[in-house]
């Protein structure tokens, strides 16, 4: 009991398989005009259609298809010519026409591939994790089950339907088995979603917020004993929601398939669902009867079959490869490890970009977004995006202190204005009447004034000892209402008062 | 006046000889009249009825210009949805359910100011060749009351047949409509697949389903086609073509050099001799009219029924897993403590009928994995064997012709003990909804044997439904002049009517 990880990897080799699915950010729903838009009053955003009202009948969205090819292409997968979608048919009470629309076994996109990278002891490693298909299917509504302790079903005394998010397009992303990762395999998996959720973000065609559940992740492990190419019995790992979990969900799955085979008990084929708490993954429904889908050619849609021509536009209008942009930007920008991880954490890459692109210094640029500008975002609990406050605003600030017209203080007075929605940050700097003030007249006076108010520090100053000058500053910055520079303050107060000022 | 063609009831109302409220009064009167008996309708909606006539009487008093059937009363088979008007699809599990939404053929017919009386009876879900499935009772055959006027569509076709309607809607998925007009002696028109919008139309069988005009006329059938065919947005598999010209085709009925295929797998043994002899003089009197008539081979038909009772109880088991109590319909079993499965359950055990719960395990088996292949997957096959003997016959004939329904009206009770006698009922139709091509039947004459009405079939390709009109109104002036009227005023009085 209680094996270790290198105890788990010293005898056995883990194979993996992953099944993504991503909420496509349309605007309506996969086979109806109802809006996509989260968090709205339940049942709100329903019709005869996704409400599976009798005589109601799906229409596909043709922007979901077009997603979808995207998403294919990124992968670098081929383009079915021709793709049908299927009925995958269970009770549920949360899928309103008990079944799902999906794709079977003419998926729109197979056969890909995607190489991701991970830093090891050994130096950095890459993996490529080969694509079985990408398909197209729709969500279904939310239960909430009210009552009893887990909010499970079970035990629960009522439910209430959500039907909002029924119908939402969604794509699986399904890879090959992934074999030969070795003890890297949480670590490759997690580097893969991901690789995958910076591709989707890249292509726009989905939020990938994994806390909201834009993108979810369902993790096959299965353990045989290394020289073995016997398969062992997978379990399937569902609810799996930060890329941190995905890493641990694995390892927690591979110690415990570990300890059960090391007992020589079997492992059970079986949904499991991660805990975000524990870090454990309880028994969901058990597989161990397969369950038939009875799937089917959907009668109600025509197949799918995209012109050659389109798919090529699509792949023409193919952004980036988001690692070889990272590496580009990180090189164009000459910008520290930790700090381009920062970036790309706060997901501030694009708005730093496009502030670079308007002629902003690169480094200025990140420091203005990664730092004032998200804190304030912070403060609000809004998205950096949803400020007023967009890239050109930044680059004209940039400008303005490099010009010498604001300083960096008054440049936060501005950005702060800018974001209040005063205007533009010369119409700010003009409404607030912010300006530096230029005239060593006007802070001489100034510092004669505050040396005359404060004797004590002015004599302490006067004695050689320099740090008091602070507080002085501090005054004279305060009387000439922070437009003045402060290096040019120190260095006349210092004058005055007979110091050295450098 | 009631027992008048659309047609000229469209023209007096033009004349100013009568108003749709009129019209609509007298028909509400027959309804009530001889409805009790008939049982055609499962809801009659007079007073939204007279509400839409006096609206169409008031634009054709104000000059607005109005389509043929303005102000014509029509019935609606309950399979399809109309909104706030009580939909069943002759199931308890949707009694009393009201939809929120117009279908997309009940938009038309308001657009186009077709009055509608109310919702016909059917066999539950379209399943069924003579309306005894219904979760309402019965309707009879007003040719002979102790008969079936036929199914699925059996509420609408009794419905024009007893004039209490001069043109109705039905849907024919094996047969549904083709089938009821043969036996109660009217007209009725299977369009093309996708001709007519299916959103709105509560689904049995996606890829066989398909709404359709009766009337007791070809023209009154032409008009009522014109009024609801037409690509639909709303439904994926509607076709995007401009409807053929079903009205003109009506009107003109020339058959001269043109090419007649009489499909040599649809009669012969288990055809009444009736229904043949009814059918062969039909034959004749085009031959004199000038058609070639040529005899064409379509093996793959001896597997038209066994695909058929594959697919669409396949499709079927799927398209009705939606009516499970959760959201609307039907909902029992709520005891204390009782799980969302039980109470489907319970809700699905009562809520739905003999023929519709032994077709749902019929698809689910299957569609089962390891049955899939053998079963769907071989029935789909026949289909396609079914569309090539088609294709093949279609390069020998302009059109395709056999019999409706191998025999005529048979009584209720007769066949409901016994599926697989109900299921050969449709023997004759079913080939053009698995090939998703057009046909119609027409009143052919009466069996010698019983005085019942027999049905000629016409097939024509996809698309090319203006020749179903085309035939059928030659044959029919053809008939009618020879009868010295219209079939169906051989039809035995069922009240006093005007």
């Amino acid at each position: 009991m209680a094996l270790s990880y290198d105890d788990v990897i010293a005898k056995y080799e883990p194979v993996l398989g992953l099944e993504v699915h991503v909420e496509l950010n349309t605007e309506s729903k996969m086979f109806c005009s109802c809006s996509t838009t989260f968090g709205g009053e339940p049942n709100t955003q329903t019709c005869p259609v996704c409400l599976a009202l009798p005589g109601a009948l799906p229409v596909v969205n043709a922007k979901a298809i077009e997603s979808t090819i995207k998403i294919g292409l990124a992968l670098n997968c081929q383009i079915a010519p021709h793709s049908r979608f299927a009925r995958k048919n269970y009770f549920y009470p949360d899928m309103p026409k008990n079944f799902q629309i999906s794709q079977y076994d003419e998926p729109i996109c197979f056969d890909g591939f995607v190489d991701v990278e991970i830093d090891t002891d050994e130096g950095a490693k890459q993996f490529r994790i080969e694509i079985e298909r990408v398909h197209m299917e729709e969500d279904t509504g939310k239960s909430l089950h009210v009552g009893g302790a887990t909010g499970r079903i079970h035990g629960a005394e009522y439910s209430l339907l959500d039907y909002n998010r029924a119908g939402i397009p969604l794509v699986e992303i399904v890879t090959k088995i992934v074999p030969g990762t070795g003890k890297y395999a949480p670590e490759v998996a997690k580097a893969y979603v991901a690789e995958l959720r910076d591709i989707l973000r890249g292509l726009k065609v989905s939020d990938v917020k994994m806390e909201q559940g834009s993108l979810r992740c369902d993790a096959n492990v299965s353990l045989r004993l290394i020289g073995s190419d016997v398969l062992g019995t997978r379990s399937e790992t569902k609810n799996v929601n930060s890329l941190r979990s995905v890493e641990r969900a694995i390892r927690g799955e591979m110690i415990r398939h570990a300890e059960l085979l090391n007992e020589g008990k079997k492992v059970k084929q079986e949904t499991r669902h991660f805990q975000e708490d524990t870090g454990l993954t309880r028994s969901g429904r058990s597989k161990e009867q397969a369950e038939d889908y009875r799937y089917f050619p959907e009668p109600d849609l025509v197949p799918v079959a995209p012109a050659a021509a389109w798919i090529e536009e699509l792949r023409a209008q193919q952004p980036e490869r988001p690692s070889i942009r990272r590496k580009r930007l990180k090189e164009q920008w000459a910008v520290p490890d930790k700090e381009m991880a920062a970036m790309i954490n706060a997901d501030v890459l694009d708005i730093v970009e496009e502030t670079v692109l308007l002629g902003a210094d690169p480094t200025k640029a990140r420091t203005w977004w990664l730092g004032e500008i998200s804190r304030i975002a912070n403060e609000k609990e809004v998205a950096l995006t949803e400020l007023t406050i967009a890239p050109k605003d930044v680059a004209e600030i940039v400008a303005l202190v490099a010009a010498g017209e604001l300083t960096d203080k008054l440049a936060r007075q501005v950005v702060e204005g800018v974001i209040a929605g005063e205007g533009t940050p010369s119409q700010v700097v003009a409404k607030r009447g912010i300006k530096v003030v230029n005239d060593d007249r006007a802070l001489m006076a100034a510092i004669e004034k505050v040396c005359a108010d404060q004797v004590e520090t002015a004599d302490k100053v006067r004695n050689g000892h320099v740090p008091a000058a602070g507080a002085l500053i501090g005054a004279v910055m305060k009387e000439t209402k922070g437009q003045a520079d402060a290096a040019r303050v120190r260095e006349l107060l210092l004058g005055h008062l007979g110091q050295p000022s450098n | 006046m009631i027992k008048n063609t659309a047609a000229q009831m469209s023209a007096a109302l033009e004349k100013g000889e009568t108003t749709s409220v009129e019209l609509t009064k007298l028909h509400l009167d027959r309804i009530a009249e001889v409805d009790p008996k008939v049982k055609a309708f499962l809801h009659v909606d007079g007073e939204s009825a007279l509400k839409q006539a006096a609206a169409v009487d008031a634009d054709r008093a104000s000059g607005k210009k109005l389509g043929p059937l303005a102000g014509i009363p029509l019935a609606l088979k309950d399979v399809l949805a109309q909104e706030g008007v009580p939909t069943t699809a002759g199931s308890k599990i949707l009694q009393d359910w009201k939809p929120p939404y117009d279908s997309t053929v009940v938009a038309k017919l308001k657009a186009a100011g077709v009055v509608i009386l109310g919702k016909t009876n059917m066999d539950e879900f379209a399943m069924g060749s003579s309306t005894e499935n219904s979760g309402y009772g019965p309707t009879f055959n007003p040719w002979d009351l102790t008969r079936t006027p036929g199914g699925s569509s059996g509420g609408s076709a009794a419905a024009v047949s007893a004039f209490e309607a001069p043109i109705a809607i039905g849907s024919d998925t094996g047969g549904s409509i083709r089938q009821p007009a043969a036996l109660t002696g009217i007209v009725g028109v299977r369009p093309t697949y996708g001709a007519v919008s299916r959103y709105g139309l509560i689904a049995y069988s996606s890829s066989l389903d398909q709404a359709g005009p009766f009337g007791r006329t070809v023209l009154d059938t032409a008009l009522l086609h014109e009024v609801i065919a037409g690509h639909d947005p709303k439904d994926a598999t509607s076709l995007n073509a401009p409807v053929p010209a079903v009205v003109a085709a009506a009107k003109s009925g020339d058959v001269k050099g043109l090419k007649i295929g009489v499909i040599k797998q649809l009669q012969g043994d288990g055809y009444q001799t009736g229904v043949l002899a009814r059918f062969n003089e039909s034959l004749d009197i085009l031959a004199s009219l000038g058609a070639e008539i040529v005899q064409v081979d379509c093996p793959s038909f001896e597997y038209a029924l066994a695909a058929y009772y594959l697919i669409a109880p396949s499709e079927c088991s799927s398209n009705l897993a939606r009516f499970d109590a959760m959201r609307y319909g039907l909902r029992t079993g709520e005891a204390d403590g009782a799980s969302a499965e039980t109470v489907m359950n319970a809700t699905r055990e009562a809520g739905f009928g003999r023929e519709v719960k032994r077709r749902i395990i019929l698809g689910t088996y299957a569609l089962s994995s390891g049955y899939y292949d053998a079963y769907y997957g071989s029935a789909q096959k026949i289909r396609t064997l079914i569309i090539e003997d088609y294709k093949k016959a279609f390069t020998q004939a302009d059109v395709l012709v056999s019999p409706t329904s191998p025999i005529t009206a048979f009584k209720i009770g007769e066949k409901s003990e016994d599926p697989i006698a109900m299921y050969l009922a449709d023997v004759a139709t079913i080939p053009v909804n698995l090939a998703g091509i057009c046909g119609m039947s027409l009143p052919a004459g009466l069996a010698d044997e019983d005085n019942l009405p027999v049905g000629f079939q016409i097939m024509a390709p996809a698309m090319q439904d203006q020749r179903l009109y085309q035939v059928g109104a030659a044959l029919e002036a053809a008939l009618v002049s020879k009868w010295g009227g219209h079939l169906i005023s051989k039809a035995p009085a069922l009240g006093g009517a005007k």
